[in-house]
């Protein structure tokens, strides 16, 4: 019997397809061309071509952060591989499954500083989950089949794979033999809790009388949601959520007191504050949640859950860590709770509740209404959208204010409807995003929320979404200014604006039908709601709507720099 | 203050350059390391020295812990351990009072002259770092020391305790 022999690019195709891969988003170039040419040749595996590397990294992180698949992409060595880059370190910030196929030279060739060569796996070393040089051709198969396991399991992350030509070319074959029980011995992540940690949690957890929940974006990853809402009206807690962690609960949910840190609710932070017990579930206690750490909630024991170690006490001391899957330790925290028939003590909780509702008066999160002549408020945009789609929308962001905005007016009832880069901040994000979401969800509202300077950053993929048809909505709060920057000069920096504005932006509707898509300009606040649900009602098109707003708006509130985390302005000169 | 890491891996291409990167990534401090293969060849062993409050040596043993390739992470100066490191130092040696004294203080030390020039001798000298500084500075005030390398310390525990795969 004879078993047939592949080339390694055929090899390569064979295992993605093997695994389930339905698009792979890349671009060619001469170290790949035989992976192309073997995507040529075959159906499983749909290719598509962005119109820049980087683009093709952040969709394939929006694809895999709205179904929580592994998000695949293909570049060549060289430039194709160092554009990559600032989409892997986005993915691995923010923990999203990906593989990142890189070509490299002819193995012969390697470290002669041939044409289009880089030293890929150097280069992504401190961004990168893991990655894996390939030097035989018979390994090709185990090695995606390794990376794959490696991205989505544990704390999910990008990996990286260097092709040499030679290996991938026809001169060479090999048989397809690819593992499906993989194992490795150096790498074996903890996912139940400690069985003494999960009763030391729920002791203190039932002893609290100021409990909190802050949740993050290892609740959307472990897809945790719905046992999160069990956990959280089991003990009647208010729960805050990190921008990563938005819809882990709904917006719209009782218990809900918003978003913590740099730009959260002011009752989020508070609460946070005056807790007695902290229950951090799969989040890191990021510098934009603390502010000074010196300060940070001194009277509270704090629980943390976490899938990796190295976030626990990394920034703030842990009292109880639990180290495990969130959605499996919420389970054992539940059966504990059962097991010592916990019930919630009511005087301590209404004393509690009846504070946050003090704080929630204070509606930290408004604006002042336009006056009659004035421009749009950004916020009002946010709202707007908001009504135009039902609230039911992916909604995925560039970053700056737009950013913040949109996390703080637009409330999320599901997980995995609110996607941006939290922990890198990548401008140029939204746009490619919002086209992985698409692809996953054709059927979807898909909304790219960014602004005049954040959606030059990728612009170029106006010409991809053509190619394939994605009517993505994109909404760009155009300030003519970088809003973020701009904000801080005022603050910090005595209103000199250095760098700040965009002059000679182009013409955002010409520019949209330029690609072939649909442009709007929105420059009164009475089109506004009108014109969004024209552009919401067209199908099948990609709608630019380019809304002229405020530039003098500030997000508010926002912590006071070296303050403890709620010491926060309220409004323009307000302390809270 | 002072650690001894003694970190079991994966004995692959690259291993080494994601416990290098790791360190100077997160402005870990690195006094010390060495690496070489295991009697399994498909493991290495290295030794770091390094330098940190208890925060931040946890932090060091999770995040080298997290690397892939990662099989052990153990804290050698937790509990009671045996480091070594070798120095070999080439000294000036010029005239018979020279030699004489270099000598001497070789002995004393309980190093060994492994190489004779016409004007310089080279000794090895085995022991832990505080020896080896000792023995340094008591030579180079007899006489000019004209090159010397440190091995980095290697350090294993004491007693049955043991950094092993299964």
């Amino acid at each position: 019997m004879t078993t047939e022999r592949y080339s390694g690019a055929e090899l390569v195709v064979k295992a993605l397809s093997a695994l389930n891969v339905k698009y792979l988003f890349g671009y060619p170039g001469g170290t790949v061309l035989d992976i192309y040419d073997a995507l040529f040749k075959q159906q499983d595996v749909e290719h598509i071509l962005v119109r820049h590397e980087q683009a093709a990294t952040h969709m394939a992180d929006g694809f895999a952060r709205a179904t929580g698949e592994v998000g695949v992409v293909l570049a060549t060595s060289g430039p194709g591989a160092t554009n990559c880059i600032t989409g892997i370190a986005t993915a691995y910030m923010d923990s999203i499954p990906m593989v990142v196929l890189s070509g490299q030279v002819p193995t012969g060739l390697i470290g002669d500083d041939a044409f289009q060569e880089t030293d890929i796996v150097g280069c992504s070393r401190p961004i990168i989950k893991h990655s894996f040089n390939c030097r035989d051709i018979a390994e090709i198969p185990n090695i995606i089949a390794k990376a794959f396991y490696i991205a989505s399991t544990g704390r999910p992350g990008p990996v990286v794979i260097e092709l040499p030509k030679d290996l991938l070319m026809p001169g060479q074959s090999a048989e397809f033999s690819m593992t499906t029980e993989i194992s490795i011995r150096s790498y074996n992540p903890t996912v139940k809790g400690h069985h003494r940690q999960i009763k030391k949690a729920v002791q203190a957890i039932s002893q609290a009388q100021r409990l909190v929940i802050y949740s993050g974006g290892g609740v959307i990853i472990a897809n945790a949601a719905e046992l999160l809402q069990v956990l959280v009206e089991k003990l009647n807690a208010p729960i805050t959520n990190t921008l990563m962690g938005l819809g882990g609960i709904s917006g719209l949910h009782d218990n809900f007191i918003g978003m913590l840190g740099m730009h959260g609710s002011l009752e989020a932070n508070k609460a946070m504050a005056h807790a007695d017990v902290i229950l951090a579930l799969g989040a890191r206690f990021d510098d934009r949640v603390t502010n000074n750490v010196k300060k940070f909630c001194p009277n509270a024991t704090i629980v943390h859950v976490d899938i990796d170690p190295t976030s626990i006490s990394k920034t703030i001391n842990a009292h109880i860590p639990v180290v495990g899957l969130v959605d499996i330790v919420i389970k054992q925290l539940l059966t504990e709770l059962e097991a010592t028939d916990f019930s919630v003590n009511e005087k301590d909780n209404q004393d509690w509740w009846q504070q946050i509702e003090q704080w929630r008066k204070v509606k930290s999160i408004g604006y002042e209404n336009e006056v009659k002549g004035s421009k749009i408020k950004p916020q009002r945009v946010i709202e707007a959208m908001y009504q135009a789609t039902n609230g039911e929308a992916y909604v995925c962001s560039d970053v700056g204010q737009h950013q913040m905005f949109a996390a703080q007016y637009y409330p999320f009832a599901k997980p995995r409807q609110w996607i941006n880069s939290g922990g890198l901040g990548t401008m140029g994000f939204g746009l490619p995003a919002a086209m992985g979401v698409k692809m996953a969800f054709p059927d979807s509202h898909v909304i790219c929320i960014t602004g005049d300077g954040s959606i030059q950053m990728n612009i170029q993929e106006l010409s991809t979404c053509l190619q394939y048809n994605l009517s993505v909505v994109i909404i760009s709060l155009n300030n003519r200014s970088l809003g973020m920057v701009r904000q801080w000069q005022d603050m910090v920096y005595g209103g000199r604006h250095s760098s700040s504005y965009m002059e000679s932006l182009p013409d955002f509707v010409k520019l949209a039908e330029a690609y072939g898509h649909v442009g709007i300009q929105i420059n009164s606040l009475n089109e506004l709601d009108e014109k969004l649900t024209k552009a919401f009602a067209i199908k099948n098109k990609l709608v630019f709507v380019d809304v002229l707003v405020d530039e003098k708006e500030h997000v508010y509130p926002m912590q006071i720099r070296t303050g403890a985390i709620d010491e926060m302005w309220i409004k323009k000169g307000v302390k809270a | 203050m002072r650690r001894i890491l003694a970190i079991l891996l994966e004995n692959e291409a690259g291993s080494l350059s994601r416990i290098v990167g790791l360190f100077s990534q997160r402005a870990f401090n690195i006094e010390s390391l060495t690496v070489a293969p295991t009697e399994d060849a498909s493991l290495s062993r290295i030794t770091i020295v390094t330098k940190g409050d208890d925060k931040i040596l946890e932090q060091i043993v999770k995040q080298v812990n997290k690397l892939i390739d990662v099989l052990k992470v153990t804290d050698l100066t937790e509990r009671q351990h045996v480091e070594r490191e070798i120095l070999l130092i080439k000294v000036l040696a010029m005239n018979d009072k020279s030699r004489t004294e270099v000598m001497r203080i070789t002995d004393i030390f309980r190093g060994a002259i492994i190489d004779i020039g016409k004007q310089v001798y080279t000794i090895q000298l085995t022991g832990d770092a505080e020896k080896i500084n000792a023995f340094i500075s008591t030579l180079g005030n007899e006489t000019e020391i004209i090159e010397s390398v440190r091995s980095g310390c290697v350090g294993i525990a004491r007693g049955e305790k043991a950094l092993r795969v299964k």
